[in-house]
């Protein structure tokens, strides 16, 4: 997007959630960056972010085009299955709902 | 870490983030520590890291020449990691001015200003900073002279920039802590400038 027009810099700040400091901290580890098994790269990161199409930045906030790139990089490699991960997310909904 | 993700409603995303982690956690991938302390660790490198940095290089030549020659290896001088990384820094002078940018992605000197700002995140500042940095500058505030030229740095997954601002007149004498004090994020970011109050 670099070059693109483009409208005024708002100069806003964030605090991130608990939650996005895990998507963050996450990367980190899955990158080997602390000294572990090096699952992805960061460009694997920005070639997923980018697969979400061009209004993911309109649709999708910043944490949540890095969880999903994740997951697709883990899906992607092998790490973790579609089915896997479908389970797990309907068992945590109904965990939340007990 | 007081709250560890239970399961409170969710929406998409973080209901992603937590099977995710679940799910890396029952295959031995990372453990829940390890995620725990890693946040710690993220949260505690602020942007008085890269202050340091610049004071310690204003006020010592020696370190400013190993900074501007070896980036990487100046930090670990100082006790500060930069893993695995290429860090160069670029040195504001009277005939030019440096702001840095990522326009893939987000790339930016972690190690020594923490996570990036949401403005530097965004669309508007990654298109606009290439093509116009002058009427970016002016929006945070910073207006150059004319003759002054603007050198914007566009950042790798393993080459980050750091800016080495100017040392304003006035802060002879300064100790080290004193002139960190004026050196804020958006200095070494290069999109303001330090100013004695």
């Amino acid at each position: 997007m670099g070059g693109l027009p483009a409208g005024r810099v708002e100069p806003a700040e964030h605090d991130n959630a608990e939650w996005e400091w895990r998507v963050d901290a996450l990367m980190t580890l899955l990158t080997g960056v602390k000294g572990g098994k090096k699952l992805m790269t960061v460009d694997e990161l920005r070639k997923n972010i980018e697969a979400l199409g061009p209004d993911a930045y309109d649709r999708m906030s910043y944490y949540e085009r890095w969880v999903s790139s994740i997951t697709q990089t883990m899906i992607q490699r092998g790490v973790v299955t579609t089915e896997e991960l479908g389970r797990k997310m309907e068992q945590i909904e109904k965990r939340g709902r007990e | 870490m007081k709250e560890t993700g239970k399961y409170q409603p969710y929406n998409y995303f973080q209901l992603m983030e937590v099977s995710l982690r679940e799910l890396l956690v029952e295959k031995g991938i990372v453990t829940e520590a390890q995620v725990a302390a890693t946040v710690e660790d993220m949260r505690n490198r602020t942007p008085e890291r890269g202050a340091r940095v610049v004071a310690h290089a204003w006020s010592d030549p020696e370190f400013k020449r190993k900074l501007l020659a070896d980036g990487t290896r100046a930090c670990e001088e100082l006790g500060l990691d930069v893993p695995a990384l290429r860090l160069v820094a670029v040195e504001n002078t009277p005939a030019v001015h440096n702001m840095i940018v990522c326009t893939l992605c987000s790339c930016y000197p972690r190690m020594l200003l923490g996570i990036p700002p949401d403005w530097y995140k965004s669309r508007n500042y990654r298109s606009r900073a290439v093509r116009e940095p002058r009427a970016v500058l002016a929006e945070f505030g910073l207006d150059l002279p004319d003759e002054m030229k603007i050198r914007v740095h566009d950042s790798t997954a393993d080459m980050r920039y750091l800016v080495l601002p100017m040392r304003p007149a006035g802060t002879e004498g300064w100790s080290e802590q004193q002139l960190a004090a004026i050196v804020s994020r958006d200095c070494m970011i290069g999109v303001a400038v330090p100013r004695i109050a």
